[in-house]
């Protein structure tokens, strides 16, 4: 099974071969307690087809060595092969430069670069940061850091009960304060597709740089940073098929170039001497010690595992997931969808009445079904909707119709014990 | 490890569903409130100590069926003891819900043996052991317990 031959058929949904997809992924093969692994946790982390797995083990089993360094043929090698997975990830995202992918841990890590590179150096006393309700804990927290470091002031924006956020009220933010804004992309906690390019240039209107948590849109959507046109945009690997530790932060040139590198270290210099450093140019500025290496490559090659099945395909499979899944359970007597938005991506946050959801996922699990219970890392979400935490179910293109009726099924067997 | 399905026997979906001294209590000589930050679970136990034993108990929360059963088979198992007894019953049943108990040899249990299987249940051990906590810190006259100043049970991720 490769992907190159996925690709041969792109764009279709009909040519869409989930059993084909499926093969592709060892650990969907898994039984738990003696039932199929039904995997419903992906905007947690995503599962990881062989030829990610593949391309790690090649990389450790004839190419590794330390990158930017050496002369000899391992470390040209890794480095070379470092250099091409920033590339993958460029185009990926229509990135225009290379320069401008930086390499982070992750969407937290990225998010924290540009608080503590950007933030700390742009964001005096009793300016204002634009956030939203939605937004991940990942993108509140660091930003908090940094108003009590400085004096800044957070304003939020509010959802209806859709669960969308209200532009109107968003637009009603800015004022001569206004420095930042901070949006997610596509929620975490209940799937909603917030309209980011309309954001991005009401506030590039009043001059305000937008950073984008795209953690759950990058493995959902096409994601065209300069379509969007946004200043930031941060993505985690792990929720891509590719390895945890890994992560990219895109900002444009110009901005990165204004910007402090918030870690020091080797390979982030030009010169050192006790005296005087002088940093290195973007992105190696931002790229202090020795990468993930590994990882790194293994997101290229998960990002290629991606292109070649087709982002758009992709989507189109998932929204089918998503509409089937919605259908059955809208009918369910007893259980509630928590965030309704129009325009949503393979998310669905529920409530099954009397039943905590903790109580719902160890069931769940009992049918060999994995969704994530809890408060999502957004409990300002979880605050609006005045519920302490919800079950999610979410779903990536190697999920099937099966799939959902294994969930349906088990919720139906959650609602017999709790009779 | 298929016992997920064996903790949700019928006395813990009965006590959730009916707890027993559930509310508050007008005269309290100890009370706690009990947290779990990883899943926002949240209780709140009251008790009066008269003399020689805890002559009254209650305790209020939102929480999960295994939490909720837990502190409501507690409240029953706990009223009428002295506060030495109801030490030794909470540490015996925090070493059973911890796998640590030999439930062959001679204990004060009881009833409570249902929540044996949740040890095997390391996400699930936080919930059964809540009301514990908070009734262990009610005693100690500390105004709050949480799951996460347990050093036996380190915090989990929760992105």
């Amino acid at each position: 099974m490769n992907s190159v031959q996925i690709a041969s058929n792109p764009g279709s949904v009909s040519a869409f071969d989930i059993e084909r997809i499926r093969a592709d992924f060892p650990i969907l093969q898994l039984q738990i307690d003696g039932k199929p692994l039904v995997y419903l946790d992906n905007a947690a982390s995503s599962q990881m087809p062989q030829q990610v797995i593949d391309r790690l083990v090649r990389y450790q089993t004839s190419e590794h060595a330390n990158i930017n360094r050496a002369v000899h043929y391992l470390s040209e090698t890794a480095t070379a092969e470092y250099d091409a997975a920033r590339r993958k990830l460029q185009r990926f995202i229509n990135a225009p430069e290379e320069r401008e992918v930086i390499f982070t841990s992750g969407t937290t890590d990225a998010i924290n670069l540009v608080m503590h590179g950007y933030g700390r150096w742009f964001i005096k006393p009793g300016d204002e940061i634009i956030l939203t309700t939605l937004e991940h804990h990942s993108n509140i927290v660091p930003w908090q850091m940094l108003a009590e470091e400085t004096g800044a002031n957070i304003r939020v924006v509010p959802i209806n009960d859709a669960g969308e956020l209200l532009i109107d009220e968003y637009e009603k933010l800015f004022n001569a304060r206004t420095r930042f804004v901070g949006v997610i992309h596509v929620s975490n906690a209940l799937g909603s597709i917030n309209p980011v390019k309309k954001m991005i240039a009401f506030a590039h209107a009043h001059g305000v740089p937008v950073l984008v948590d795209g953690a759950q849109a990058a493995p959902h959507l096409q994601v065209d940073v300069q379509d969007l046109d946004c200043d930031f945009y941060a993505f985690s690997g792990h929720k891509l098929c590719g390895p945890t530790g890994i992560g990219v932060l895109y900002g444009k040139a110009a901005l990165l170039e204004k910007m402090q590198p918030s870690k020091g270290g080797g390979d982030m210099i030009l010169s050192v001497t006790f005296e005087k450093t002088t940093y290195n140019t973007i992105p190696h500025k931002f790229e202090a010690g020795t990468p993930p290496i590994a990882a790194a490559i293994g997101l290229g090659a998960a990002v290629d595992y991606l292109s070649a099945i087709d982002m758009d395909a992709i989507a189109a499979h998932e929204l089918e997931l998503l509409n089937y899944a919605t259908a059955q359970m809208t009918r369910m007597p007893g259980v509630h969808i928590i965030g309704t938005a129009k325009n949503k991506a393979s998310v669905i946050s529920f409530t099954v009445d009397g039943v905590h959801p903790h109580d719902v996922g160890t069931l769940l699990n009992e049918e060999g079904v994995a969704v994530r219970t809890g408060h999502h890392c957004a409990q300002p979400v979880m605050q609006h909707f005045k519920v302490p935490a919800t079950s999610r179910a979410s779903f990536a293109f190697y999920n099937s119709m099966a799939e959902v009726d294994a969930l349906i099924a088990g919720i139906r067997s959650v609602q017999k014990v709790f009779a | 490890m298929s016992n997920y399905k064996a903790l949700y026997q019928e006395v813990i979906l009965d006590h959730n569903k009916k707890p027993r001294n559930y509310g508050t209590l007008a005269r309290a000589s100890h009370h706690a409130v009990g947290h779990n930050p990883l899943c926002g679970d949240h209780i709140s136990v009251a008790l009066n100590f008269d003399r020689e034993c805890i002559d009254c108990i209650a305790f209020q929360g939102e929480s999960c069926a295994i939490c909720k059963a837990s502190a409501s088979m507690m409240t029953a198992a706990i009223k009428g003891k002295s506060l030495a007894d109801a030490e030794i019953l909470i540490q015996e049943f925090l070493a059973m819900a911890t796998g640590k108990l030999d439930l062959d040899s001679p204990n004060h249990i009881g009833k409570l043996a249902v929540f044996a299987g949740v040890c095997d249940l390391p996400t699930r051990v936080k919930c059964v052991i809540l009301p514990w906590h908070t009734l262990h810190a009610a005693f100690n006259s500390l105004a709050s317990a949480s799951t996460e100043a347990d050093p036996m049970h380190a915090p989990n991720g929760n992105t």
